[in-house]
């Protein structure tokens, strides 16, 4: 029943999918913690800059964005990001993608993280006369991110499923194989199955180790 | 906003450590300091008492600038209180502050809370901030909770904590914002203990504060406060037992004789 998956690359699918997914991760975990300083900083126009970003790129679709990458950036502006292929190409600009609209909802999960501490944490820090930067890094964010391992899990098996839209642009990732499967094959429901349960390994995992990792490193007040 | 011709004040800079100058604010419609005029002199210890909403508190942040003013001026040490950035939390290094919730930083242990601003701040080695620490712990008496966490030492051990985190900093003047208000009553003598030693080794110390006890044994001023003013200030055996204005008898005739 299961021989037709020979002929396919299964596990490079998902592989592709796996790099889609940590380095889009990695990228929108900076990009949103930058995103969610400049929303709880004193200056006015980052502060007008972080919610004029996050209020539009979180309400764009990712399609739309994933597609601008390729017809916008790439084919109208020639932006390569340094690659010659175009299946290079194209797996970074999913990547960019993926960072710029993921970031959004990791600088919201961060700043809800931040309401929950204190505000007296921020004010004996500031007393002890460390600077804003320090304030952010030594003491506020330290906590807040601790507080958000749970919403910043749920971002994290979101984005791991969004990977799926960087088909759109032909990434060769495992929605892309699917589809391929699904147009030779005639196994419709075991093809989605096998795509589902391959996702499930994932992202299983995935939130029950952060989730006892969220507990292992809560703060106690 | 808030500068006065603050230039002729340096030549007076040498005993006058803290100095208010018509300070006013507003929370809103609330005109909770009203031209506040109050000079502190190095090594004095000033505790403000009143009742609550009285604005004792909010006189006390302003000192350190957690409280912006809407007038009037404040200088610490011949310098006015600048405004934000660098030149403010320079300022704030200088000036201790003790709170009312501790606000010991959670995620830290008791020794990283003491050395935090000695290593980021002022730049020391962390072997000397360890050293310093573990010191100022000993003085205020949990030298051997170093290695725990905030959450793990009672309300009392860690406003000790706070104090020594503050003392870390070697802070010219340090404010109490009703440090024995979050307290159960057997762990606030272990804190005013280690206030009174603090006062008594000639530390510069602005008490907001309750205690009437403290006040009585450890002031060198009573400043007494009501509806965001200065009613009354006095030396505090002359305040306690003969204060001029009706309100502070009124408020010492409340809890007094219980």
């Amino acid at each position: 029943m299961f021989d037709f998956l020979e002929d396919y690359d299964l596990l490079g699918a998902f592989w592709t999918t796996v790099q889609l997914a940590l380095l889009s991760a990695v990228g929108s975990l900076i990009w949103g913690t930058l995103l969610a300083g400049m929303r709880v900083g004193p200056v006015p126009l980052m502060r007008g800059f972080g919610t004029a970003y996050v209020n539009i790129v979180r309400n764009i679709p990712l399609t739309v964005i994933i597609l601008f990458t390729s017809l916008g950036l790439y084919q109208t502006l020639n932006v390569s990001l340094g690659a010659d292929d175009v299946e290079t190409v194209n797996f970074r600009l999913a990547v960019l993608g993926l960072i710029a609209y993921t970031s959004a909802f990791v600088c919201e999960a961060l700043r809800s993280g931040i309401n929950t501490v204190p505000v007296g944490q921020a004010e004996a820090a500031r007393a002890i006369g460390l600077s804003f930067g320090q304030v952010l890094r030594l003491v506020v964010l330290p906590q807040a991110f601790r507080a958000s391992v749970g919403p910043l899990t749920n971002v994290l098996i979101a984005l791991t499923k969004n990977t799926t839209v960087a088909a759109a642009i032909g990434v060769a990732e495992a929605a892309t194989l699917m589809k391929e499967m699904i147009e030779n094959e005639a196994q419709l429901l075991l093809i989605s199955a096998v795509i589902a349960l391959g996702f499930v390994i994932l992202t299983l995992p995935t939130g029950l180790i952060l989730g006892w990792v969220g507990k292992k490193v809560a703060v106690k007040r | 906003m808030t500068e006065v011709s603050v230039a002729k004040e340096d030549v007076a800079a040498t005993a006058e450590l803290v100095v208010l100058k018509s300070v006013n604010k507003h929370f809103g419609a609330l005109h909770v300091l009203q031209d506040i005029d109050l000079t502190i002199a190095r090594g004095e210890v000033v505790v403000v008492i009143g009742p609550s909403g009285s604005g004792k508190s909010t006189l006390c942040r302003t000192i350190n600038r957690l409280e912006t003013i809407d007038s009037g001026s404040i200088s610490i040490d011949g310098r006015p209180l600048p405004h934000e950035g660098k030149e403010l939390a320079r300022l704030r290094a200088d000036v201790g502050m003790v709170f009312q919730s501790f606000n010991l930083f959670a995620h830290k242990t008791v020794l990283e809370n003491v050395t935090l601003g000695q290593i980021k701040v002022r730049k020391a080695d962390k072997k000397a901030a360890e050293e310093k620490a573990r010191a100022l712990l000993d003085r205020v008496g949990v030298g051997s909770q170093a290695d725990k966490y905030p959450a793990q030492l009672s309300g009392g051990q860690q406003q000790r904590v706070a104090i020594a985190r503050a003392l870390a900093m070697d802070p010219k003047v340090m404010l109490f914002d009703e440090p024995t208000s979050a307290l159960d009553p057997e762990m606030i003598n272990e804190v005013l203990e280690v206030m009174q030693q603090l006062a008594r080794d000639g530390m510069t110390m602005i008490v907001v504060t309750h205690e009437m006890g403290f006040a009585r044994s450890a002031a060198n001023r009573v400043v007494f406060m009501a509806d965001g003013r200065i009613v009354e200030q006095a030396a505090p055996d002359q305040f306690f037992s003969a204060p001029r204005s009706d309100r502070a008898k009124d408020f010492l005739s409340k809890i007094l004789h219980h």
